[in-house]
């Protein structure tokens, strides 16, 4: 669904991404994990065209075009969504095939939950019977009370803003789901059910799902595939199984170990 | 009934509203497009109200003090008397306001001095006119389309004036007669010390040897001869302070000064346009004789009454016209004001929310141009206000335009900062957001944007509102009349009771618009925005 080649991002003089070649399969979830600064939050709200690589024509640049590739071949610091080069004149489009949800949930405070969800649908002109079907298919699917429609971001707990912002997401039913550290501001309890939750959700569309977070136990329960990073490269992705049987590289094990429940190590006396 | 595009509709609402919906929204905004609209016709007929007059009423002027206001209210009475519409345009500016104001033909007449027209407004007339300076003047005058009709019968001069028994002790009848007495203290008004054809001219003709002279406040001037810290003073010679403080005014007796005979000013086509209307002011000329004067001058600054009440009464006693003039009651003098004043704040407020929002937008989108606009706003507001409406009168005449352009240039700093500060304030994750679901460039602005900075912006308006309806009282100093008009009037007479008038309605109104606003705001900030993001 989406392919990074050779993706490169530099502000002034600090790294966030550095040459990151990366292939997201379609209709699965992939978890961009790593430690702050790592460059896993870059990396997705590249995706969604916030942030734009840098350019070969970009003044410093090391990248080149390969004389002898094919005419069709990814060219170096370019993304694509689902073959089509992702270029700031299709940004717009491309961004209605995808659902985009921050920590914080990013829900508009002076709009309720209903107008948060089909703010985008009205503006494409969607009828009201059509809002209205979604917004309940939307509402069962993430098991929000219909009665939290008609409240503000500020009247609803955090969980709830949560599942506001991923019916808006979800509204316009995208191919891609874009999740930066969705549950990240919740307290144990709440986010323990939401992860049950989104992982049914995820289950029940099979959309292309890619999610930031830094808790390696939610990764490894959401996605199918876990992508470690470290100051702005792919250090090793796939399973967390494969990455624990055979670490790319010594970070990989103590990144894996600072993850690692002191509950685990606790002996419960008999 | 316009469809408000707003989103923040209640849960049920969704059905019935439907169809509406889907029509607008794609062309976002409609309901500020709308309140727009409504806006633009509000300010048009707003202007249309301060601007419109019936074409045959007599406008008739007056200067900015006592002497002016009687003169002016005797010709509104000549003119009503004989059953014509007139209005007073009272207390306009000073004499190059209210002259500009006759040649421009926003009023049609006035009483000037023959001094003032040779030696100030055509300054350099007397020296040019060879013997005929009576002629000379009437030719510039009819160069300005302006006749004059002749004389009111009494003179306004410059003199000096000491108190009567003083003078006899020292045996002081004349000017001349100060050259035997250099210790005399001299206290003149500021502009008699300074102007050239005042003391220092006056001193260089007579040879007066005097040197312990200092300028004040004119009627300063009267308070220190009164209680003996002065012994000789500036004075015009219809003041009504000299019979007050029983002061002499010294013979000129080498004829220094100009005359200053007052003399009635009208315009050219008046003749032609109203002839009864000259004809009724020409009833002045020789009507007043410089005792009817001071006496009229001592009516109002001394017993502290009513312009237009001393006028009537003049026109009674000489000429037999009965109620000539009618004084307004209280209530439908304030009713008068508060129009005036509203009229003021809600015209130059609204056309100020309509390029300040704009310039708000376009600063916070554009930091670097948005600096620059900032900056020019900022430095509309530091220009003082008086100088700001001097500035505007040769653009916009005299009466509401120059207030409503400098009380629309003061509001612009309060409502360009507010909305400005309202949309940079907009957290960075909601931009993000709205910008990754697709919303468009406008589309955000309108939904997003705009609604969240609203609490902010409203903020600036009501300040700038606030703001506008103190500044406003200012605009009485160029005929745009609101509460400013009692509280000058009071300043000029040292009537408390008259400066309340103004100042306590004035006061009251800035509190109503101030609650007004804050139930608007209640009104129009949704729910969701209300408490955390103020």
């Amino acid at each position: 669904m989406f392919e990074l080649h050779q993706v490169s991002k530099h502000y002034g003089a600090s790294v966030a991404l550095e040459r990151v070649t990366l292939r997201l399969e379609p209709g699965r979830t992939t978890a961009l994990i790593g430690p702050s600064g790592c460059g896993k939050s870059t990396l997705l709200r590249m995706l969604i065209g916030l942030i734009r690589p840098d350019a070969g024509s970009d003044p410093g640049s090391d990248l080149r075009p390969d004389p002898t590739a094919a005419p069709d071949a990814p060219v170096p610091g370019e993304i694509r969504f689902d073959g089509t080069p992702l270029t700031p004149a299709r940004i717009p489009a491309l961004r209605r095939r995808m659902g985009y949800v921050i920590q914080s949930g990013g829900l508009f405070p002076h709009l309720d939950a209903r107008a948060n969800i089909c703010l985008m649908a009205r503006h494409l002109g969607w009828d009201a019977e059509r809002i209205a079907a979604r917004i309940e298919a939307l509402a069962a699917l993430t098991h929000f009370p219909r009665d939290g429609l008609a409240r503000y971001p500020a009247e609803l707990s955090g969980g709830q803003n949560q599942r506001v912002s991923l019916m808006r997401a979800l509204m316009l039913d995208p191919e891609v789901l874009l999740l930066d550290e969705p549950l990240g501001a919740l307290d144990p309890m709440v986010r323990y059910d939401l992860q049950e939750e989104l992982k049914q959700v995820f289950a029940t569309l099979g959309k292309t799902v890619v999610l930031v977070t830094h808790d390696l136990a939610e990764a490894a329960f959401l996605a199918d595939c876990i992508v470690l990073m470290r100051a702005g490269r792919v250090v090793q992705s796939g399973r967390l199984e494969a990455m624990m049987r055979a670490p790319a590289e010594p970070f990989v094990e103590q990144f894996i170990r600072a993850q690692r429940s002191h509950l685990s190590d606790l002996e419960v006396p008999a | 009934m316009t469809e408000p595009a707003t989103l923040d509709q209640p849960t049920g609402a969704l059905g019935h509203r439907a169809r509406g919906r889907a029509r607008v929204a794609p062309g976002s905004g409609r309901w500020w497009a709308a309140a727009w609209r409504l806006l633009l016709v509000l300010l048009a007929a707003l202007l249309a109200a301060g601007c419109g007059q019936p074409d045959d009423q007599v406008r008739i002027g007056s200067k900015r003090f006592t002497e002016g206001i009687l003169l002016g209210e005797v010709l509104t009475g000549l003119v009503a008397a004989d059953g014509l519409p007139v209005r007073h345009r009272r207390a306009l500016g000073g004499t190059r306001i209210v002259y500009n104001a006759l040649a421009a033909g926003e009023i049609d007449a006035y009483v000037e001095y023959t001094g003032t027209l040779t030696n100030e407004i055509f300054a350099g007339l007397a020296a040019s006119a060879d013997d005929d300076l009576d002629g000379a003047l009437r030719a510039r005058l009819a160069a300005d389309g302006i006749r004059l009709a002749g004389m009111l019968g009494f003179e306004n001069n410059f003199a000096l004036g000491m108190p009567a028994a003083r003078a006899e002790a020292l045996g002081i009848r004349r000017i001349s007669d100060l050259r035997a007495h250099p210790d005399l203290r001299l206290r003149f008004g500021s502009e008699f010390t300074e102007r050239s054809d005042g003391w220092p001219g006056l001193r260089a003709f007579y040879g007066l040897p005097q040197r312990d002279v200092r300028g004040v406040e004119h009627e300063l001037a009267y308070a220190a001869v009164a209680a003996g810290a002065a012994d000789l003073v500036s004075l015009f010679t219809t003041d009504a302070e000299i019979a007050y403080h029983d002061l002499l005014a010294l013979e000129d007796d080498r004829g220094y000064f100009p005359r200053y005979a007052a003399v009635l000013l009208y315009r050219d086509d008046l003749a032609a346009r109203n002839p009864a209307a000259v004809a009724a002011l020409e009833h002045a000329l020789g009507l007043i004789d410089a005792d009817a004067m001071i006496a009229m001058n001592a009516a109002v600054k001394l017993d502290g009454r009513g312009e237009a009440e001393v006028a009537g009464e003049l026109l009674r006693e000489r000429l037999g016209i009965v109620k000539a003039v009618a004084a307004d009651g209280l209530a439908r003098r304030l009713l008068r004001y508060t129009g005036e004043h509203a009229l003021l704040v809600g015209v130059s407020l609204a056309a100020a929310v309509l390029v300040a929002v704009p310039l708000g937008i376009v600063a916070a989108h554009r930091p670097r141009l948005g600096q620059g606009v900032l900056a020019v706003v900022g430095v509309a507001q530091t220009i003082p206000a008086l100088a700001l409406l001097v500035f505007m009168i040769p653009f916009f005449g005299i009466g509401a335009g120059p207030a409503l352009v400098a009380l629309f240039l003061y509001s612009l700093l309060p409502i360009v900062r507010n909305t400005h500060a309202g949309l940079t304030g907009i957290p960075a994750p909601l931009i993000e957001s709205a910008e990754a679901l697709g919303l468009p460039a406008r589309a955000r602005l309108w939904r997003i944007e705009l609604p969240l900075a609203l609490p902010t912006l409203l903020a600036g308006v009501k300040i700038a509102a606030v703001i506008n309806v103190g500044a406003a009282t200012l605009g009485a100093l160029v005929g745009a009349g609101g509460y400013g008009q009692p509280i000058l009037a009071g300043i000029r007479r040292d009537d408390i009771g008259l400066i309340l008038e103004g100042a306590i309605p004035s006061a009251l109104f800035a509190l109503a618009v101030q609650w007004l606003f804050e139930q608007g705001e209640r009104a129009v900030v949704p729910r969701g925005l209300r408490g955390s993001r103020r």
